[in-house]
């Protein structure tokens, strides 16, 4: 039956493309199926993001467990993934993450191939811009942690950055904090956020995966013995033993409907863009101490992140003051930007968790699953994904999301990662 | 040639100022008034732009900022990419060429993709470029992309600024609507801020051949404008876009080119108790083939130019329509001698009072139009009726067209209030406002004078909506998104394949995410969803509004404040003195800058530090501590306060006696280190560490005045209030001695860990008796005002004992020697007291304080604890790099440490370090190893002290 | 950026204050709370979507540590809700 739907899948090559151009493009199938809605399902996940999509996939794929219903209330990739600056590396600082990222970056960059669909996966290589002493002892920290794991972190010198970074011409000698050096890590990339999604979505639906839009879970259903039983949408009961909460900013709006109580908090992160220009940089440029990063997409837009704001926020808005202190800090570097326009900015919600490390688990309602807590959740797609789907199948923690369970809170064992970089 | 479209008389230029400019490499001439678009338009240049994708040829569409063809860069002093060439004030000189096109639009050789244009439908690279790899197509891919070119300088001349300002008005938008709302307001004497994008208020009016009461309305903008300027309770801005509006009624005004010559633009952060948004609307293109030829273009553009700049666009105009609005623009194109050979209405009924506006017309009813006949001039369009007979080629050299006109909602939609799809209208219009904000005049949907102001007289609106040509035989691509090349196949296909929600539909096709936002596309868009979807466009619903509503430079919105005023420093007294010394200068921590070291003239670093710590070891030295945290607590309840927020106990100090201690937060981390004092029954003297000064100073504040609030505690910050020179070395006691001073020095009268207050060099002083070092130390703290002369004694008086200014280089190494913790080397947020060995600062006797249940919680896990060691490589020569790990055997795994800290110790003549290791305490004696990445290090693990171990001579 | 009603100040632009967090639950005797309780008092949030109360810190302004009640959808400033402080 499986193999059936996979052959439904109209493979995507230039071939195809040409084929179809014939026919004036009116025979392209639908990227994944419209179909109705059961009453119940082996797992329902909640949430048609990066996270949830990814989770689907790999319960299908590595697991073999198709009978799964993804439930999004809005559209399919229409949460945080929509809203993210695609950055894609594992230039992290502890055991407990460097493995982890350094799985998932080399699932993205297998991934055009593995969905079949072009993610554009570009590997361009982020170069940090180091300004002061303790931040340089820090990343070279992390430089000799990563090597151990296969990840890759060189210092170069401030000439060689500037080479690197051409428009790079302020934090001279004596600027207010002058560049000292630069890390550069190779494995670093970026990507297509949309690409990720629906590449995802078609080729979970293939696997026969059903994704449901429009469909807005609003509690969660236990059963007398606690357990989980299902969920309540607006389009009504759907029962399932197994629920996966994948909806970055409202997890506890949803696991509250449970009794549940997660150590997380919503707050907003934002981003934007540049009018679109001619080639400029072609590396991601990193300036932790000034704390803004940016990368510059194909379509020639710099796409830049800065700092969240830490009150909490359902409402994707824009601080004023925060904005323009990063556009001030880029300009400190970059004072040929002064002249490069803003294009559109946009805010996004995120749950952090209290140690800022993300969460995977089982929580203590059996058969809830949650995965939140991601801030730069994006470059963690591909892992979150197949761990948190081995968890479900399996029901014992993947040995690179053990780190990431909900009981290091038990002994307030945290995962200080946090602060530790600007990059998101 | 010269300005062969112009018209002989009329429009709003001064046709006594001509400016001449280039554009493409050609020279030209217009007059003060124009646009960079009016006036190509008056000297007949046609083809002005090449489009993105396709590269087909383009010109101008529109007047303003909803242009989606015309981008332009811009050389010289006002260098910039990407304008909408109706957007750019003509000025002498200016120089502009098109974006994206190479070597011109008349002939650019990209051109070569329309021939492949069915191989590159919408979301195409979804599909391709996969095979071999990306990285094979993406530079090609980007060198298309990107429009303009990058800037690679900043202006070289001129500044930007910021402003705040209060109103109790903000209006956006100084049409007819927005000058009527600002009269009101200001005349009932409120403070007004109104503000406008364009280069002179009247808005629409400013296009149009309008009156009001019988008057041209555009005298009426001149007696609103003389009334505003007359009252002092007015801000009256042009040349200003309200671009943001943000929570709590905040909204951003970039105003360019203000009235100072050196300011090239202004940023202003208005905070308005109530908005009025006078934002207008934006006319919408018909969707049919061949809509982006050049020639083909907004009616109300057509309008525009006849009537402000005196430009007939064409010699044979027509127009296709929806609604009422193209009349009036037939009848000003008639009055002012332009052939209007046929007026395209897909209504089949058509208003009378539309028709008694163009008596004579051809005015086709049920007809639209089907193609354009031209490729780089647009020569015939293609009229065909609804009712299905036969279609007929009309000539023309420009066609006119609206598809409606939308309020443009833009700010409104980013206060996150609600619009709804209005039926009549056709197009979305403010619902719900959730901040203080309302919207008046066309931007609410009153689209025509008679619905705006009193006596003002203009034809009723009368759409039925088209939002896309759908007829047998049309002929070309329709466009949607005239920027990015998206036509009505791109969203058709993307629905075909499921993208069908709308936000799906803009990042599949791209349509309307170009610099223009969409601004005469996006509805179509929506329409032609809702009309393949066979759903109601409220349920189609809009794409998210984005700030900025048009691009604003980001030297507009942070460049007042780049460098130094964006990260201002602080300084002590003797900065200058360590500058002039030649102290290389480190950041410090909370703004601070301090010495690293002093060089001599060719010393390298290590040599400098080395001769720095013999320095303090065997002889004396001073450094300027003044950065440390100082806190002055006063009051009843400083004891128990103290034994609160420290881990050990503070309350049993004697005045003149202090203490070190360490702070916890809540959950048992680290917060801080530092010394607390007891100056007298009621007054202490808190240390914190330089960088945590401010974090300790909140959380002070804090727990006083919301946990506490009833605890009597004062507490002032004094960092800046007292200066320090510490004296530090063995020969310390000497050179204060030398120094002069009223404090018996005496080990026994003057013991360490103790605080006396006296005159020190004729100053009045405090001096305590701490050391960072381990070795003999005296803190001299003074005023600030006696600082410098302090600096100048101790030198003079050390001079005989041959007295070095240090820096923070070696100060690092005397601590790590010592074993002293380093709040930003060996506490990183996993380690507790217990693990760095201080397990005598947490206290036993208290049954409660700050982190005390956390870490005996985090303890109770019996998880791996790291734990603070000495490491000597067994190679005495042997340097660790910081941040090394330590792993098992060496071995490529998970590390079992963390190497914190390595210098070169003068007084081991032996490369030293401090680690965090698994189980350390332990493992004293044996051998664990650094793993680096290309060799590893056997270290032998000790006691994390290597200079005077009983501390005999910090005592002494 | 938020316009702040500080107590002492009246409303101020968010940029002179340092947000101080959520008010959390009181804290527990740490001698008789369970170790569940402890980590819940310092893990767990209120995260409403809706109201919720938060300490701000004039800290460039007169010093106050005061709470306000901030809807988190809008960013309203609200009354308290009934019942609370």
């Amino acid at each position: 039956m499986m193999i059936n739907i996979i052959t439904i899948m109209q493979k995507y090559s230039v071939f195809s493309l040409a084929r179809n151009a014939l026919s004036g493009h009116r025979n392209w199938p639908q990227a994944w199926r419209s179909p109705p809605l059961k009453d119940s399902y082996d797992v329902v996940v909640i949430g048609a993001g990066g996270h949830g999509l990814a989770t689907a996939y790999y319960l299908a794929k590595e697991f073999g467990i198709t009978n799964v219903a993804v439930l999004e209330r809005g559209w399919p990739g229409g949460g945080n993934i929509a809203r993210n600056t695609v950055t894609i590396r594992s230039n992290y600082m502890r055991d407990e993450s460097i493995p982890f990222y350094v799985k998932s970056v080399a699932m993205y960059e297998g991934l055009t191939d593995d969905l079949n669909f072009n993610m554009m996966h570009s590997k361009r290589t982020m170069v940090d811009v180091v300004q002061t002493w303790p931040k340089l002892r820090e990343l070279r920290r992390r430089q000799l942690t990563m090597d151990i794991y296969g990840s890759t972190y060189e210092q170069i010198t401030t000439e060689e950055v500037r080479k690197r970074i051409p428009a790079l011409t302020g934090g001279g000698p004596d600027a207010r904090l002058p560049v000292i050096c630069g890390m550069v890590h190779t494995d670093a990339g970026v990507n297509r956020h949309d690409a990720v999604a629906w590449g995802y979505a078609r080729a979970a639906d293939a696997r026969g995966v059903e994704i449901h839009q429009q469909t807005a879970v609003q509690s969660l259903l236990r059963g007398a013995d606690g357990k989980i039983e299902g969920v309540e949408t607006n389009r009504g009961v759907v029962k399932a033993a197994k629920v996966v909460v994948a909806v970055s900013g409202h997890t506890t709006t949803l696991t509250e409907t449970a009794g549940l109580k997660l150590p997380l908090r919503t707050m907003n992160l934002t981003a934007f863009v540049s009018e679109p220009v001619k080639p400029l940089v072609d590396v991601i440029v990193n300036c932790p101490d000034s704390g803004f990063y940016f990368s510059q997409s194909d379509k020639g837009e710099m796409v830049i992140g800065g700092a969240p704001d830490m009150g909490q926020s359902f409402r994707r808005d824009i601080k004023q003051h925060v904005f323009e202190d990063t556009v001030a800090a880029m300009l400190s570097l970059f004072p040929s930007f002064k002249k490069l326009k803003l294009m559109r900015q946009w805010g996004g919600h995120l749950d952090i968790a209290h140690d800022a490390s993300p969460i995977m688990d089982q929580t203590d309602v059996p058969g809830l699953f949650v995965t939140a807590g991601w801030w730069g959740g994006y470059k963690a797609i591909p892992a979150g994904g197949l761990t948190l789907a081995h968890l479900v199948a399996k029901g014992a923690p993947h040995p690179l999301m053990a780190p990431f369970t909900l009981s290091r809170f038990r002994h307030l064992d945290f995962v200080m990662e946090a602060g530790t970089t600007t990059a998101r | 040639m010269a300005q062969s479209n112009r018209r002989a008389a009329g429009g709003r230029i001064d046709r006594n100022q001509p400016l001449r400019f280039t554009f493409n490499g050609n020279s030209y001439e217009g007059f003060e008034g124009d646009t960079l678009a009016s006036a190509l338009l008056a000297n007949g240049v046609r083809v002005t732009a090449r489009s993105f994708k396709y590269h087909r040829p383009r010109g101008i569409m529109g007047h303003g900022p909803e242009e989606p063809a015309t981008l332009v860069e811009l050389d010289g002093e006002d260098a910039s990419g990407n304008r909408p060439a109706t957007t750019v004030p003509l000025r002498e000189g200016l120089n502009a060429r098109s974006v994206n096109c190479w070597p011109s639009p008349e002939f650019d050789l990209g051109g070569v993709n329309q021939l492949f244009a069915r191989f590159i439908p919408a979301g195409f690279y979804y599909k391709t470029f996969k095979w071999p790899n990306w990285h094979l197509f993406e530079p090609s891919i980007r060198m298309a992309a990107g429009l303009a070119a990058a800037p690679f300088k900043p202006p070289s001349k001129g500044h930007f600024e910021a402003r705040y300002a209060h109103a109790e008005v903000l209006i956006a938008g100084a049409g007819p609507a927005g000058l009527k709302a600002a009269l009101d307001a200001a005349r009932a004497g409120k403070r007004v801020f109104l503000a406008d994008e364009g280069t002179e208020a009247g808005g629409s009016l400013l296009n149009r051949n309008l009156t009001i009461s019988g008057r041209p309305a555009m005298d009426w903008v001149a007696d609103a404008v003389a009334e505003l300027h007359g009252m002092q309770n007015v801000t009256h801005l042009q040349n200003a876009t309200v671009w943001a509006y943000r929570e709590h009624n905040l909204l951003i005004v970039n105003e360019r080119a203000p009235e100072q010559g050196s300011i090239l633009e202004r940023s202003w952060r208005v905070r308005a108790a109530e908005v009025v948004l006078a934002t207008g609307a934006t006319e919408r293109a018909m969707v049919f083939g061949g809509n982006d030829r050049p020639g083909v273009m907004l009616a109300s553009s057509v309008q525009a130019y006849v009537n402000r700049w005196a430009v007939n666009v064409g010699t044979r105009v027509a127009l296709f329509t929806n609604n009422n609005s193209a009349y009036a623009v037939a009848a000003d194109l008639a009055a002012a001698g332009i052939i209007v050979t046929a007026i395209l209405d897909s209504r089949e009924h058509i208003p009378k009072e539309a028709l008694d506006l163009v008596p004579g017309l051809p005015v086709h009813p049920a007809t639209v139009a089907a193609g354009m006949f031209g490729h780089k001039r647009v020569r015939a369009v293609l009229a065909a009726p609804l009712s299905g007979g036969a279609s007929k080629w009309i000539k023309c050299d420009v066609l006119a067209h609206s598809g409606g006109w939308n309020p443009t909602v833009h700010l409104w939609s980013q206060s996150r209030s609600t619009l709804q799809f209005d039926e009549d209208l056709a197009a979305f219009v403010p619902d719900q406002a959730v901040q203080p904000c309302r919207a008046v005049g066309a931007a609410a949907g009153d689209l025509t004078l008679d619905r705006i102001i009193d006596g003002g007289e203009d034809s009723a609106y009368g759409i039925e909506p088209l939002w896309r040509v759908d007829v047998p035989g049309q002929r070309g691509k329709a466009f949607l998104d005239i920027q990015n090349d998206v036509t009505v196949s791109d969203v058709h296909l993307a629905l075909r394949e499921g993208y069908d929600n709308v936000e799906h539909v803009k990042r599949y096709t791209t349509g309307g995410m170009g610099i223009d936002q969409g601004k005469t596309g996006n509805i179509n868009i929506i329409g032609t969803v809702a009309l393949q979807k066979g759903l109601p466009l409220q349920e189609v619903g809009t794409t998210t509004f984005r700030s900025p509503y048009t691009p604003v430079s980001f030297g507009a919105i942070g460049g007042l404040r780049e460098g130094w005023g964006l990260f201002p420093y602080r300084h002590t007294p003797v900065t200058q003195w360590n500058k002039d010394n030649g102290a290389v200068m480190y950041e410090a921590g909370a703004r601070w800058r301090r010495p690293g070291y002093f060089p001599k003239s060719g010393e390298g670093l290590q040599d400098a530090v080395s001769r720095e710590c013999r320095a303090v070891r065997e002889g004396v030295s001073v450094y300027d501590g003044s950065p440390l945290g100082t806190f002055e607590l006063k009051g009843r309840d400083v004891p128990r306060f103290l034994d609160f927020i420290y881990s050990n106990i503070m309350s049993n100090l004697k005045p003149g006696e202090g203490r070190y201690g360490l702070m916890l937060s809540e959950d048992g981390l680290i917060l801080d280190d530092g010394v607390a004092f007891r100056l007298d029954e009621h007054r202490w003297l808190i240390s914190t560490s330089t960088g945590h000064a401010d974090a300790v100073n909140q959380h002070m504040e804090k727990l006083l005045q919301t946990e506490f609030p009833d605890w009597q505690v004062m507490i002032t910050t004094v960092t800046s209030q007292w200066n320090n020179a510490t004296i530090c070395g063995p020969k310390a006691r000497e050179v204060m001695q030398a120094l002069d001073t009223d404090i018996d020095l005496s080990p026994q009268s003057f013991p360490f860990m103790s605080f006396r207050e006296g005159a020190v060099a004729g100053l009045p002083a405090r001096v305590v008796r701490v050391s960072f070092t381990g070795e003999l130390s005296f803190e001299i703290n003074v005023a600030p005002r006696h600082m410098a002369e302090l600096w100048d004694k101790v030198m003079e008086a050390g001079a005989p004992f041959e007295i070095l200014p240090v820096g923070s280089e070696s100060s690092h190494v005397l601590r790590v020697e010592k074993g002293f913790l380093s709040l930003g080397h060996e506490v990183d947020g996993t380690v507790d007291a217990y693990d760095l060995g201080m397990g005598w600062v947490m206290s036993k006797k208290k049954s409660d304080y700050l982190g005390k249940r956390s870490i005996e919680l985090r303890r109770s896990g019996g998880g791996k604890r790291h734990e603070l060691v000495g490491i000597l490589p067994v190679d005495p020569n042997q340097k660790i790099p910081e941040g090394a790990p330590l792993t098992p055997g060496g071995r490529k795994e998970a590390t079992e440490g963390l190497v914190t800290a390595c210098v070169w110790s003068v007084v081991n003549d032996h490369w030293v370090g401090l680690a965090l290791l698994e189980n350390g305490h332990a493992r004293q004696g044996e051998t664990a190893h650094v793993r680096l990445k290309k060799n590893v290090i056997p270290v032998t693990v000790t006691k994390p002290v290597f200079h005077d171990p009983e501390g005999k001579l910090l005592r002494s | 950026m938020l316009l702040i009603p500080c107590p002492f100040c009246g409303k101020r632009n968010e940029s002179e204050f340092i947000y101080g967090g959520p008010v959390g639950a009181d804290r527990p005797d740490p001698n008789a709370a369970t170790d569940q309780e402890w980590v819940e008092y310092l893990t767990v949030m209120p995260n409403p979507l809706g109201p919720v109360q938060e300490n701000w810190w004039h800290a460039r302004g007169c010093g106050d540590w005061f709470t306000i009640w901030r809807d988190t959808r809008t960013h309203d400033i609200v009354e308290a809700p009934d019942g609370t402080k």
